[in-house]
């Protein structure tokens, strides 16, 4: 399960949008040794493209390094798709170089509803987590088919079946 | 010479889980000849069959991206190293929607099967 608190769901979909229609990239650090994230650092889309992203490699180097001088890892890596579904292509499991991290999609192809999607990509193989946002307020907008439990403190979302 | 690399989480598992280690050479080329030496296969991550730096792996040299340093006419390999250098390899942090075959064979992490010859059956 990816926990990530609603602030920073509402940064990234905040870039997603903005960029749209080419994808928006970045990152969520958080502390090495846990699995929060934490700081939200969005990343040029070295592309510029609707259908590729691709981190600036100089802003990525950047990037790492200060995550390694704070003790930090990327936690989410994130990035939109502006005319599909939020669910990695095969260009996304193939280039997937973190096997720690959780890979955050954001879908922007409906103007008025964000789906958001985490993943696991190791060697190939996708797995999709469920996304548990924190300090939620209840949005009617979240309550989708794949909601299952929400509380006054977090709304969980659920995995979608595989497509 | 010693120059100190640093090592990428997914490519650890070449350096007995160390995210730095110690190299030696002249130039980029060089240096992954005798990394490959220690850590059998790290090389073969980083190269393609055609003997090219992968285009989805960054190094840096320093603080300098090698696809920037390379002398003109020539590689990325080609760039030079000094003592005391610190080489860095970063996968390069990619996707997108649209599925390009053309990537997949160009991939880091997942590497296509080289390609084999058609088998054409027998007169």
């Amino acid at each position: 399960m990816l926990t990530i608190a609603r602030t920073i769901v509402d940064a990234i979909v905040a870039h997603a949008r903005g960029d749209h229609p080419d994808e928006a990239c970045g990152v969520v650090a958080g502390p090495v040794d846990g699995d929060t994230p934490v700081r939200h650092i969005p990343m040029e889309n070295a592309e510029r493209s609707p259908t590729f992203y691709r981190f600036d490699s100089m802003e990525q180097l950047r990037v790492w390094r200060e995550m390694d001088n704070r003790d930090e890892r990327p936690v989410v890596i994130y990035h939109s798709h502006t005319a599909t579904e939020a669910y990695p292509s095969r260009t996304d499991i193939n280039l997937a170089g973190e096997p720690d991290a959780h890979y955050l999609l954001v879908s922007t192809r409906e103007p008025d509803a964000t789906e958001i999607r985490s993943f696991r990509i190791v060697a190939g193989a996708v797995t999709e987590e469920p996304v548990h946002v924190v300090d939620a307020t209840v949005d009617p907008n979240a309550v989708q088919s794949y909601l299952f439990g929400q509380t006054p403190l977090g709304v969980d979302y659920e995995c979608r079946p595989a497509s | 010479m010693a120059i100190e690399v640093r090592i990428p989480t997914i490519l650890r598992s070449y350096t007995g889980g160390a995210k730095a280690v110690d190299g030696a050479g002249s130039t980029l080329g060089d240096l992954l000849v005798d990394l490959d030496a220690k850590h059998p296969g790290l090389r073969g991550r980083l190269i393609t069959p055609e003997g090219g730096l992968h285009r989805f792996v960054n190094v840096y040299v320093n603080d300098e991206d090698v696809r920037f340093l390379a002398p003109s006419g020539l590689t990325a390999l080609d760039a030079k190293l000094n003592d005391g250098d610190t080489v860095t390899i970063l996968p390069a942090v990619a996707g997108g929607a649209f599925g390009l075959a053309a990537l997949a064979a160009l991939c880091l992490t997942h590497p296509a099967a080289p390609p084999t010859r058609p088998t054409l059956p027998p007169i």
